[in-house]
C-alpha cells in the first residue's frame, strides 16, 4: 500500500525545483542600492520662516516614467522642507475618472491648496472648477487645464522653447559647417508637447539658412521604441551631424543604437534632464554632449506656490503682493559648462 | 501517356464542384497559396523599398536591422500560433515581457550576471504562462479574461519593481550579445536565436504528436477528448509555451535595448496576434503555420522600415499598417478560395 506511484515521485520533484527556482527569483525584485537623494532640498525656499500652516492636497498621474517619478518625488521632499506644511497625497493615477475621483476626495477634505498635475488637462477641467468654487486655489502643474478659471495659478514646462533652445545649440555648433544635416527623434506624436517641440526646433533652426533637417521620427517615450527608431534612422542617413532627441528616457534606447551601428560621427542633444544623460554629458566620451531640460523642479516650485497661497504670501524677490498667474519654467540647456549645477536635480 | 490523362482532368476542374476532388485540392493547396501571397506581399515591399531607397534599403545592415528588429516580436509570435492554433488567445504577452525584463534587470539579479539574467527572464515568462495556464485549463477561465487579468498584473507588478525608472544593464555579456562584433558570419546572435525558435516551433508544430494534439484541441476540444487527449494538459503546456518564448523574447529584448523598463512589451498582443492571423492562423483554432507568423512579423517590420528610410511619419505609418493588414487578409481569401 505504501507504494508511491512513480509519476507522483515525479511531480514531487518538479515541484520542489520549481519552487525553489521560483524562491531564488523572487529574492531579485530588489533594486536597493538607488540612493542618492535627488534635488530640491538645496535651493534655499523663498521664505523659509515658519509661518501659517498649510495642507496641501497633491493629486499627480501614476509615474510610469522617470520623469514623473521625479515629480512626485521633488514634490514630497519640497513639502518635507517646511514645518508649516502638511501634505496629502493621492496614489497617482492615468485614469480621468479616478484622478477626478480622489480630487474631489481632497476637496471634501478641506485642504487649503491644491496642487494638480492632471492626467489630461482639457478632461480634469471641471474638477479645477469645482475647487475654485469650494474656495480652494489650484496650482496647475504642467498640463494646462482649458479654462483659467479652473485655476488660481499654472506653472509648467516650456516644449516650445525646449525645441528652440536645442536648435539655437545645435544651431552655434554647426553654424561653420557647410550644408550640415540634422536628423530629430520626437516623443510620443499624439501628444501637442511633441508637436510643440518640433515647431521650436525648426523655428530656431530656420535662422541658420546652412543646417537643413534631414529627417525626423517619432518614438514612444520608450527605451525600446528609442532603440528601434535611432536604428533606423541611421541607417536611413549615412551622413548627418546633429540629432536631437526629445527625451532622455527614450535616449538610453538611442544611445544604445548609435552604440550598435559604432556610430559617432555627430553631435547628439538630449531632451528632459534624466541623471544618466547627465554623467554621459559629463564623461564626454560619446556623442551626446548636452540635454535641454524640462525641469522636473517644477514640483517643488509648485509646493512653494502653494504655501504661499495658504499663507497669503507674494514670491520673494518680486515686488508684487500675490503671486502670478502664469509662471513658464525656463528650459536650460546643459552640457559640459555646466553639468555639475545640474547634476542634482537629474532624475531617474 | 500524359496527353490522354489531362483531357478529363481538365473537365473535372472545369465541371461544377460537385465532385470531391476539386475541393480536396483546394484544402491541401491553401496552405501554399497563402504563403506564397506573403511572399507576393514581401516580394512588393522589397521592390518599394529597393525602387524608394535603394541605397539604404538593399544593404547588408539593413537586412540586418530587419532582421534583428523582428526578433523579439517574433518570437513571441511563435509562441501566440501555437495558443492560437489551440482555439486559445494570449493577450498577457506584452506584460510578461515586461515583468521578465524589468525582473531581470533589477540590481539584485544584475549581480548574478549574464546567467542570472537569463535564467530570470526565462522563469518569470515560465511562470506567468504557468499561472494563465493552470487558471485556464484547471480553473475553468476563459483565456480572454485570464490573460487579461494577468496582462493588468503583471504591468502592475513591473511598474511596482522598477517605480517608473529605466533599468540600465551593466553586465558587459548581455551588451555584448547586440554588438556588431557579436555577430556570427554576419548574422546577429539574436537572430540565430529567433531561426532556431522558429525551426523548433515548426516541428514541434508539425512533426510531434505535440503539434497534432493542439490542432485537434483547436479545431474540435470534445472530439480530441474522445479521442483521448488531456484537453486540459495540452492546452496547460500551451499557455507554458507562450509564457516561455515571452521569457526568450525579454532576454532578446534586455540585449537589444540594454536596459529594461516597465514599458517594454507595449501592445505586442496585438502585434503578435496581427502578424498570427495575417500569416494564415486561424483566430478560432483548429489551423496554425508558424511559416506564415513570421512572414507576417516581417511584412510589418519591413513596412516600418520602409516608412523609417523614407523618413514618414508615424501617423501615415499607422493608416498603411491597418491598410495593408486589411489587404493582405483580402488578398489571401481571394487567392485561396479561386483555387
Amino acid at each position: 500500500m505504501p507504494q508511491t506511484p512513480l509519476t507522483s515521485r515525479r511531480g514531487l520533484l518538479f515541484g520542489a525545483a520549481a519552487v525553489s527556482a521560483g524562491v531564488l527569483v523572487t529574492g531579485c525584485t530588489s533594486n536597493e542600492p538607488s540612493d542618492a537623494e535627488p534635488t530640491a532640498d538645496d535651493r534655499p525656499a523663498a521664505d523659509d520662516k515658519p509661518g501659517k500652516p498649510v495642507t496641501i492636497g497633491f493629486a499627480g498621474p501614476q509615474a510610469d516614467h522617470g520623469w514623473l517619478n521625479a515629480i512626485n518625488d521633488n514634490a514630497e521632499k519640497r513639502a518635507k522642507t517646511y514645518s508649516d506644511v502638511t501634505m496629502e497625497v493621492t496614489e497617482g493615477s492615468n485614469d480621468t475618472a479616478q484622478q477626478i475621483g480622489q480630487i474631489e476626495t481632497l476637496i471634501n477634505k478641506k485642504v487649503d491648496v491644491l496642487v494638480v498635475l492632471p492626467a489630461d488637462g482639457k478632461a480634469l477641467t471641471q474638477v479645477g472648477l469645482k475647487a475654485m468654487r469650494a474656495g480652494i486655489p489650484v496650482v496647475n502643474l504642467d498640463r494646462i487645464f482649458n479654462s483659467p478659471q479652473a485655476y488660481r495659478c499654472w506653472i509648467g514646462g516650456d516644449n516650445y522653447g525646449m525645441g528652440l533652445n536645442a536648435g539655437h545649440y545645435i544651431g552655434e555648433k554647426l553654424k561653420d559647417t557647410p550644408n550640415a544635416r540634422v536628423v530629430e527623434l520626437a516623443g510620443l506624436d499624439n501628444l501637442e508637447l511633441t508637436k510643440q517641440r518640433t515647431q521650436g526646433f525648426d523655428d530656431a533652426l530656420k535662422n541658420y539658412p546652412n543646417i537643413k533637417k534631414v529627417a525626423r521620427q517619432a518614438a514612444d517615450f520608450t527605451v525600446e521604441s528609442g532603440q528601434a527608431k535611432m536604428a533606423q534612422l541611421l541607417q536611413a542617413q549615412s551622413k548627418f551631424d546633429a540629432l536631437w532627441n526629445h527625451d532622455d528616457d527614450q535616449g538610453v534606447g538611442a544611445l544604445r543604437a548609435i552604440e550598435q551601428a559604432g556610430r559617432d560621427d555627430f553631435l547628439m542633444v538630449g531632451g528632459a534632464g534624466a541623471l544618466s544623460a547627465f554623467q554621459a554629458i559629463k564623461a564626454d566620451d560619446g556623442v551626446l554632449k548636452a540635454t535641454v531640460l524640462y525641469p522636473p523642479s517644477m514640483a517643488a516650485s509648485a509646493i512653494d506656490l502653494a504655501r504661499a497661497l495658504g499663507q497669503g504670501k507674494g514670491v520673494g524677490g518680486l515686488a508684487e503682493f500675490e503671486i502670478p498667474t502664469s509662471l513658464t519654467c525656463y528650459s536650460a540647456v546643459v552640457d559640459k559648462e555646466n553639468v555639475d549645477q545640474y547634476m542634482s536635480t537629474g532624475f531617474k | 501517356m500524359t496527353q490522354p490523362v489531362s483531357p478529363p482532368r481538365d473537365s473535372t476542374e472545369k465541371a461544377p464542384a460537385t465532385g470531391g476532388t476539386p475541393a480536396r485540392r483546394a484544402v491541401l493547396f491553401r496552405p501554399d497559396v497563402r504563403t506564397l501571397s506573403l511572399l507576393g506581399v514581401l516580394a512588393a515591399l522589397l521592390l518599394i523599398g529597393g525602387i524608394t531607397r535603394p541605397d539604404e534599403f538593399l544593404d547588408t545592415r539593413n537586412l540586418q536591422l530587419v532582421l534583428t528588429q523582428a526578433s523579439v516580436i517574433g518570437v513571441v509570435t511563435v509562441g501566440m500560433t501555437f495558443v492560437i492554433t489551440s482555439g486559445g488567445i494570449d493577450l498577457s504577452v506584452g506584460a510578461i515581457v515586461a515583468l521578465a525584463s524589468v525582473w531581470a534587470t533589477t540590481v539584485a539579479t544584475q549581480e548574478f550576471g549574464f546567467a542570472g539574467i537569463l535564467f530570470t527572464a526565462v522563469l518569470v515568462g515560465v511562470g506567468c504562462g504557468l499561472v494563465n495556464g493552470v487558471l485556464i485549463a484547471y480553473g475553468g477561465m476563459v483565456p480572454f479574461i485570464a490573460t487579461l487579468a494577468m496582462l493588468a498584473s503583471a504591468r502592475g507588478l513591473a511598474l511596482q519593481i522598477t517605480d517608473g525608472r529605466t533599468q540600465v544593464v551593466t553586465i558587459d555579456g548581455v551588451l555584448d550579445l547586440g554588438e556588431r562584433d557579436a555577430y556570427v558570419l554576419g548574422v546577429p546572435p539574436l537572430v540565430l536565436v529567433f531561426a532556431a525558435v522558429t525551426v523548433i516551433g515548426w516541428l514541434v508544430l508539425n512533426r510531434t504528436t505535440f503539434g497534432r494534439r493542439t490542432v485537434a484541441v483547436g479545431g474540435n476540444a470534445e472530439a480530441a477528448r474522445l479521442a483521448g487527449i488531456d484537453v486540459r494538459r495540452q492546452r496547460l503546456y500551451l499557455y507554458l509555451l507562450s509564457g516561455l518564448c515571452c521569457g526568450i523574447a525579454a532576454f532578446l529584448l534586455i540585449v537589444l535595448s540594454g536596459s529594461g523598463q516597465n514599458t517594454n512589451g507595449n501592445l505586442y498582443e496585438l502585434d503578435a496576434i496581427a502578424a498570427a492571423i495575417i500569416g494564415g492562423t486561424l483566430l478560432t483554432g483548429g489551423r496554425g503555420t508558424i511559416v506564415g507568423s513570421v512572414l507576417g512579423v516581417l511584412i510589418f517590420t519591413t513596412i516600418t522600415n520602409i516608412f523609417a528610410l523614407n523618413n514618414l511619419q508615424s501617423d501615415v505609418q499607422q493608416i498603411a499598417k491597418g491598410a495593408i493588414i486589411v489587404a493582405a487578409v483580402l488578398v489571401q481569401r481571394r487567392t485561396a478560395s479561386t483555387t
